[in-house]
Parts: C-alpha cells; sequence; structure tokens
C-alpha cells in the first residue's frame, strides 16, 4: 500500500513517536512507580499502595515543600523589583544600542548555570572578592561577611541564574507598549505613581504574569543552586527527590516527590493559562 | 539629569550584577596563587594542568561526541516537527504545541528521573546510548520554536507553489523549504549542542560510571569547594558556549528581536 503523503506520515509520526515515547511514557512511569513499593533487588515490586503519599505528609517532608516553595516566592519577587526598572529603561532605549544591550542579557541563558552559580560562589566566599571590597577597599565592614552556605547565597545565586527568565518577557511586553497611554495619563494630570500602577503596570501584566512562571517553576527544581551555595544544609524538592533515587534507593518514595512537584506546576499553569486568559492575550 | 543618571544606575547594576562574577572567574583562572583571591601575576599553569590530565581530556571527548551526534538527530527530529507544525493541520496538533512548552519549563530533575525509569525499565544499561536518548529529548524542545519560528515568516504559499509546478511533498521540503530555514536549522544545531555541552542534571541520572561527561566532572570538582584548576575549565566551557551561542544569535539576526 501507498501512502498518499509519506512525507506528512514521516514529519509528523517521527515527532509524535519521539514525544510519546521519551516524555509521555517515562512520565506515566513514574507516576506508576510512586504508587508501587519499595524493592531492595528491584527498585519497586507490587503490591500498589500509597504509603508514599502518607509518607510524605510527615511534617518533615513537608517542610521540604515548604521551604521550597518558599525559597521560589522570595526568588520570584526580588527578580520581579529588580527586573521590572530595568526592562522597562532598557524598552525605552534607543534601536541599534538596545539590541546589543538585550543580547547580554540572553546570553547567559545558553551558557552552563551551574558554572554561574559556582563564579557566585566565588565571589561570595569569606576570602573572595565581595569580602575584600567590603572589608579592605571600601572599610565598609571590620570583619568579612560570612554569606556562602546560606540560605542568603541560594536566594542571591537563583536571582542570578534567573533573572533573565524574568527581564525577557517583561521587556517584551514593555517594548510593544505604546507611550502615548502614559503620556496621555500624565496630560490628565496623574502623577507619575498614578500612570505607573494604574497604566504601565495593568499593560504590562501579561510579561509579568509570564516573567513571574519562568522563574518560580525552575526556582521550584532547584539542584545544584542549594549544593554549591547552601553547602546542602537545606533540603529542597530537587535534592529530595535526588537522594530518593540515587542514594535512599527508595524509587517509589522519590517518584511521589516528583508526581507532587509536576502537580504543584500544573496548578501554576493553569493559574497562569486563566489569568492571560482573562487578560485576552492567547496562549499556544 | 537626575533622571538619566538614575536610569544608567539601574541598567549598569544589573549588568554588573550578571557580569562581574564571570569575569572575576575568568581573571582568577589565570591568577598563579593557588588558594588566595588576591592577584599573584598572571600564569597558564591553571590550563597546562588541565592538558595534562587525562582523565579531563578523556571526559571532554565523550561530551563533544554526545553533543555532537544528538544534536544532529535533535536537529532532524525537530526540523521535521516544525515543518509538520507549520505546513500541515491535523489532530492534537494544539497538544503538540502543549507539549513543547510543558518540556522546556518542566524541571530538569523530573525528566532526569522519568527517564531513568524507562532506561531501567528496559534494562538499558546507563552511559553512551542513553545519554545521547536524553540529550536529544532535551534539546527538541528548542529545536522545534526555533525552526517554526522562522518557519511562520515565510508564507506557505512558496510550497504550494513547487506542488504546482510538479514537485513532490519531499521534494519542495527539500529544494524549498531547507534552503529558507537553513540560518534557523544551524542556529538550532549549534544550541543544541550548547545544550547537551551544558546540561548536569538529567546526564547526573542517565549516565553510569563508565561513561563520564565534562560537566557532571566539574558538578563533582565544584562540589568540593573553590579550585583554581577548576576556575579555568569553567573559564573554557564558558567561552565555548559563548561563542557557539554568539554564532546562533548572529544567524537567526535578521528575523529575530
Amino acid at each position: 500500500m501507498r501512502l498518499r503523503n509519506p512525507t506528512k506520515t514521516l514529519a509528523i509520526g517521527s515527532f509524535a513517536f519521539w514525544l510519546f515515547f521519551f516524555v509521555l511514557v517515562p512520565n506515566v512511569m513514574v507516576a506508576v512507580v510512586s504508587l508501587l513499593s519499595r524493592d531492595e533487588s528491584s527498585f519497586v515490586s507490587l503490591p500498589f499502595s500509597l504509603e508514599s503519599y502518607l509518607r510524605l505528609s510527615d511534617p518533615l517532608y513537608l517542610m521540604v515543600f515548604i521551604k521550597s516553595l518558599n525559597m521560589a516566592l522570595v526568588t520570584t519577587l526580588v527578580c520581579l523589583l529588580a527586573g521590572y526598572p530595568f526592562a522597562y529603561i532598557l524598552a525605552r532605549l534607543p534601536g541599534r544600542f538596545r539590541r546589543v544591550l538585550v543580547l547580554l542579557v540572553i546570553l547567559p541563558f545558553w551558557t552552563n548555570s551551574l558554572i554561574r552559580t559556582y563564579a557566585v560562589a566565588l565571589i561570595l566566599r569569606t576570602n573572595g572578592p565581595l569580602n575584600w571590597f567590603l572589608v579592605d577597599l571600601a572599610g565598609l565592614r571590620d570583619t568579612p561577611l560570612d554569606l556562602l552556605y546560606t540560605g542568603t547565597a541560594v536566594v542571591a545565586g537563583s536571582v542570578y541564574v534567573f533573572l533573565p527568565f524574568m527581564i525577557l518577557p517583561l521587556y517584551a511586553v514593555l517594548e510593544r507598549m505604546d507611550p502615548a497611554y502614559v503620556e496621555a495619563g500624565r496630560d490628565l494630570g496623574a502623577g507619575w505613581l498614578d500612570v505607573f500602577f494604574r497604566i504601565t503596570v495593568p499593560l504590562s501584566m501579561p510579561g509579568i504574569l509570564a516573567g513571574c512562571l519562568l522563574v518560580f517553576l525552575p526556582a521550584l527544581g532547584l539542584f545544584y543552586i542549594p549544593d554549591v551555595l547552601g553547602g546542602a544544609r537545606d533540603l529542597f524538592i530537587g535534592n529530595f527527590i535526588k537522594n530518593q533515587f540515587l542514594d535512599a534507593r527508595d524509587w517509589p518514595f522519590g517518584a511521589a516527590g516528583s508526581v507532587v512537584l509536576t502537580g504543584l506546576m500544573g496548578v501554576l499553569l493553569l493559574i497562569y493559562y486563566r489569568g492571560m486568559r482573562r487578560l485576552g492575550e492567547k496562549v499556544l | 539629569m537626575g533622571k538619566i543618571l538614575l536610569k544608567r544606575a539601574v541598567l549598569f547594576s544589573v549588568y554588573a550584577f550578571l557580569y562581574i562574577p564571570i569575569v572575576v572567574l575568568v581573571v582568577l583562572s589565570f591568577n598563579q596563587a593557588k588558594f588566595s583571591t588576591r592577584w599573584d601575576g598572571f600564569s597558564l599553569v591553571w590550563y597546562a594542568r588541565l592538558i595534562n590530565n587525562s582523565l579531563l581530556m578523556e571526559a571532554a571527548l565523550n561530551s563533544v561526541l554526545v553533543a555532537v551526534s544528538s544534536s544532529t538527530i535533535a536537529t532532524l527530529l525537530g526540523g521535521l516537527g516544525a515543518f509538520s507544525l507549520y505546513r500541515y493541520q491535523f489532530t492534537a496538533k494544539r497538544a503538540y504545541y502543549g507539549a513543547l512548552y510543558v518540556l522546556m519549563i518542566s524541571p530538569d530533575v523530573v525528566m532526569g528521573i522519568s527517564l531513568l525509569a524507562l532506561f531501567s525499565a528496559l534494562r538499558m544499561p546507563l552511559g553512551f546510548g542513553t545519554l545521547l536518548l536524553a540529550h536529544i529529548t532535551l534539546s527538541l524542545p528548542f529545536v522545534t520554536v526555533v525552526v517554526y519560528s522562522r518557519l511562520s515568516g515565510f508564507s506557505p504559499n512558496v510550497i504550494e507553489a513547487a506542488r504546482d509546478l510538479g514537485a513532490s511533498e519531499s521534494r519542495a521540503l527539500r529544494l524549498v523549504v531547507l534552503p529558507l530555514a537553513a540560518p534557523a536549522v544551524l542556529a538550532a544545531w549549534l544550541l543544541s549542542f550548547t545544550l547537551s555541552l551544558d546540561d548536569v542534571i538529567i546526564s547526573f541520572f542517565v549516565t553510569g560510571p563508565a561513561f563520564e561527561i565534562l560537566p557532571l566532572r566539574i558538578y563533582s570538582m565544584v562540589r568540593l569547594g573553590v579550585k583554581p584548576d577548576v576556575n579555568a575549565l569553567c573559564t573554557v566551557m564558558f567561552t565555548l558556549s559563548l561563542a557557539l551561542v554568539f554564532i546562533s544569535q548572529l544567524l537567526l539576526k535578521e528575523e529575530r528581536i
């Protein structure tokens, strides 16, 4: 039998096959594993049980989730507060110069974030450049700051790694925004704060939503940033999942953590989707 | 006047924040001193040590091998995917899009363990093969989006014209679409190369001790703390991905930003 359009079949088929076999199937498998029991020799075995999920509700593990959510939230807020004014100013710059500056924001995204995390550790350590600046050069402090291996360092590292994800969607929206709206508001006698909160912010809402999503989601699954900058003192969801899979060898427990993480993300995506719809933006 | 100054200060501080750590890393990699961050004179000693470290060189070779093969296959598959999204109407097209975006933002840890579960269920030994499959999956959505955004700038009538003139579908794809999309295809290849070369988390789950790659070596070194030869290695990696991304951005320049 000859196919009517072999190219079409091949193009759609190969791609769909890959997504099915290497994305859908593995994720369904993780969900199934989370419902199985632990087994020493083959990782998992029957019978089905909800035990892994019940164990997750232990306050010890609930704290892991709460801490991760908290860390992701703080990171997102700091990125928004730092990224918004930056994106706003960037969007109002003259053309040629602006393109180079935008490229400078994009570049870090494609470079190794582990290396950038390491660079932050280099800066923050007790006898590192930051303390050299604070103590020796500027004389702002008598003793060096012990920043490395603290929660602050983890936030600083996360902001460092995720800031471009916040800036780019904000920039995309602000650049499109017609400055006439702001001018009209000013002409009609509104103060700049009023104009900002009642014109600029609502108009840039799609960018704010997208930026927050793009920072919050990956920040929720942090993995090596706490390792390198927090000294692995605090446990986050990402580390928890890794430990269960590779160290404790308790696959159902780790899989349950992963399913909950995926579920959390699903809820966030849904909120994002509904929010964008309400703003009249097309998603997908 | 004050307003302009304030604006410049905001711009400057964000760029300083983004780039000072990297500059410090690069500078310290040329520092002779072993323990301190004080400048002790220019030296290439740490780079020489990298080249003489045969384990590291082997890992680097493995990394390049995986990166070249995975980005080639990912570009092929993702290119076909982008072409189907651009050219054809079919059922579940929205699901297709959805899967791509979910894949792009889903945490690497989740992708890592799900692939590990798949490979161990299939009893595949962890090594080059599993790493290759994982990296293709990782790069696929990025390739598709890059190629698709280039294709969507062209009128579909171009293909229809070729078809009307008697070209078969595959001939139209080869002789019309491919040349049009060529810069984006090349850019996508370079981007998936850097993605593969930089990935730590997914590789962490899907490779075994028999097949070590560079990012994982870096990860184990970095966890032990700050050392000058790590600085040198990180500088090399960083420069490499920067160069690749820069070239790919140049290739995409006409249509983007």
